[in-house]
């Protein structure tokens, strides 16, 4: 177990490498000098050059690559354009709103999707089932913003029930930051729901129809414990990989949700970072997400083991 | 498809229509999908025909609600919103389409290549593995805002990863069908590995990239709203959905209709394309079809 452990959390190490490389070239991709893109249009020569020597761009590439990457594994991310200040240090500054955005998501969207998939499995056929693939295929079409924007002029502005927009810090209370945070959750987790709850409906289809739930049904089990213990815990595999691979829109969408209510977290740093040519950010926010990225689905990786005995590496 | 139109080619008219309402009942996603679809187009290609200018500005008719001289509106800037909201429909078709073609056809290739040529296989996989873990969007946000605002860039921006998706999708049919009798029998008989790449293997994924391609011109359309909304799409003159709803956030208590009328069409034309994608697959790919 641990070998494997080991072995996976190695194998992280080339596509991470590979995200470095991308996320390095990116500002050399561009036609023409990079330092002339960052001083920005209306920069001097002499602006172009201190800026430069500052970024070290005036070193031969392979020097440049290097000691970016060296840096990046101390936790240095640069400077940022604008405001002169650590990246590492803003993005810090800002991870409270984005971090309490997506795990409420992820654990409310989770819950509410494999709920909802096993019922209409469980129901297949039924206008349960057929409502909840309806609602499926919406949630992927609808985008987020658009969700934020509906949820906000109905809930906060005609109702006002809830605030418009804002966040409020988890030391000022529990309820006042999750109030805050219901609606944004509601628009982020809508399609991560879908996705989920298509996938959990599959898998469980094909898991009902197994000799071994006739048997359990057969013996007397009760319905919630065949649907959990017999059927959900061995659809679970396909499921997991899906929430995993899922992260990866609920990233996009937090950068999106946190524009609309305007919450103060890592998303809105990178927004505000593209009007500003503020690369050092960009590149920055790509690195940390990627990360989570790759080790989200390490951990899913991981977690298949528990799920699955017979899965041996 | 090609089995229900053959079947009532040549026969008279009345079982032609029968066999129509026939296939309506069996594909009913493929129909509304589709049919909202060319009606989508139809208005995005006749936009001059059936909406006034888009651009114009009558600051004296500022955020008028909907009425008969302005069908849903006009914005801050006293636009017409039933104008920006037909027209933005030539740029989200054009980019979802250019995506979804550009994506697929660059995809195709270097599968292919990956599924049939062992030597390459391991290096370009795991560059695929590395633009996949950088989301979507930071992706395109970084790009755009380092060679520029333009659609051709949106469209490149937004391509990119895309393709180690289908990337992916192709080589694992290439190594499954690569395998097969019929394939060592080309071989056997001195087929030329180009020949067996296009003749042999390729039919094998047609099905699902045309599956493939409707899903990720769905994506490409909701990422290039998203684009446009965050300041980092299409140049903000233009008038594209996510541009209008950027552009009228402020104004959402006051004039929701310069705020839903394009996030409706929005929703309306991913729904469609979503729907004819999962007509399709069930179609197309039956073995998917019982799954999802």
């Amino acid at each position: 177990m641990i070998a494997y452990i080991v072995r996976r959390l190695l194998a992280t190490i080339p596509v991470m490498a590979i995200v470095g490389v991308f996320v390095f070239m990116l500002l050399h991709l561009a036609p023409g000098d990079p330092a002339a893109i960052i001083a920005g249009d209306n920069a001097t020569t002499a602006n172009i050059e201190a800026i430069r020597t500052r970024l070290g761009l005036d070193r031969p590439l392979h020097e440049q690559f290097l000691s970016w990457v060296w840096a990046t594994l101390q936790g240095d991310l640069g400077i940022s354009m604008f405001s002169n200040l650590p990246v590492t240090k803003l993005v810090l500054q800002r991870a409270e709103p984005t971090i309490a955005l997506a795990t409420t998501t992820l654990i409310v969207a989770v819950t509410i999707a494999i709920t909802v998939g096993v019922l209409a499995a469980w129901k297949a056929g039924t206008i349960i089932d057929r409502a909840v693939m309806a609602f499926a295929v919406m949630g992927f079409s609808v985008p987020v913003f658009v969700v934020g924007y509906l949820l906000v002029y109905l809930f906060a502005m005609k109702l006002k029930w809830l605030p418009v927009q804002g966040y409020v810090p988890l030391e000022q209370g529990l309820w006042p930051c999750l109030r805050n945070l219901i609606l944004p959750s509601i628009a982020l987790g809508l399609a991560y729901v879908a996705l989920i709850a298509r996938i959990t409906r599959a898998s469980m289809l094909d898991v009902l129809a197994e000799d071994y739930i006739r048997t359990a049904n057969a013996k007397g089990v009760t319905t919630g414990v065949m649907l959990t213990r017999h059927a959900l815990k061995n659809a679970a595999v396909p499921i997991v990989t899906v929430i995993g691979i899922g992260v990866a829109l609920l990233i996009s969408g937090v950068v999106i949700t946190e524009s609309v209510f305007n919450i103060p977290g890592v998303g809105r740093l990178v927004v505000d970072a593209i009007a500003r040519r503020d690369y050092p950010i960009i590149q920055g926010v790509m690195i940390i997400f990627s990360g989570v990225y790759v080790l989200v689905n390490l951990a899913v990786d991981l977690i298949y083991t528990f799920l699955d005995p017979r899965i041996r590496y | 498809m090609t089995t229900a139109v053959s079947a009532v080619a040549g026969r008279s008219d009345k079982s032609r229509m029968a066999g129509i309402i026939d296939f309506a009942r069996r594909n009913p996603t493929i129909v509304i999908g589709g049919t909202l679809m060319i009606i989508i187009a139809l208005a995005a290609l006749g936009a001059p025909l059936i909406a006034g200018d888009p651009l114009i500005f009558q600051p004296i008719n500022r955020l008028k609600p909907p009425s008969d001289e302005f069908l849903l509106g006009t914005d801050s800037l006293g636009r017409d919103v039933f104008a920006r909201t037909v027209y933005g429909a030539r740029i989200s078709l054009l980019v979802g389409l250019s995506v979804a073609g550009v994506s697929v056809a660059i995809g195709l290739c270097i599968g292919l290549a990956c599924g049939y040529y062992r030597g390459v296989d391991g290096l370009v996989m795991r560059l695929m593995d590395g633009i996949m873990a950088i989301p979507a969007i930071l992706l395109a946000i970084a790009l755009v805002s380092v060679m520029g605002s333009s659609v051709r860039v949106v469209i490149i921006a937004i391509t990119i990863p895309e393709i180690p998706r289908v990337t992916r999708l192709v080589r694992s049919i290439v190594l499954s069908v690569r395998e097969l009798p019929y394939v060592d029998a080309a071989r056997a008989s001195g087929a030329r590995t180009r020949k067996i790449l296009w003749r042999h293997i390729l039919p094998s994924t047609v099905a699902p990239l045309i599956v493939q391609a409707t899903y990720i011109c769905a994506s490409a359309i909701l990422v290039e709203a998203g684009l446009s909304f965050l300041g980092a799409g299409t140049p903000p003159e233009f008038p594209t959905w996510g541009n209008m709803i950027a552009s009228s956030r402020l104004y959402l208590a006051i004039a929701p209709w310069t705020i839903f009328a394009p996030g409706a069409c929005l929703a309306l034309v991913v729904l469609a394309v979503n729907l004819l994608g999962d007509g399709l697959r069930d179609r197309l790919d039956p073995r998917m079809a019982r799954r999802m």
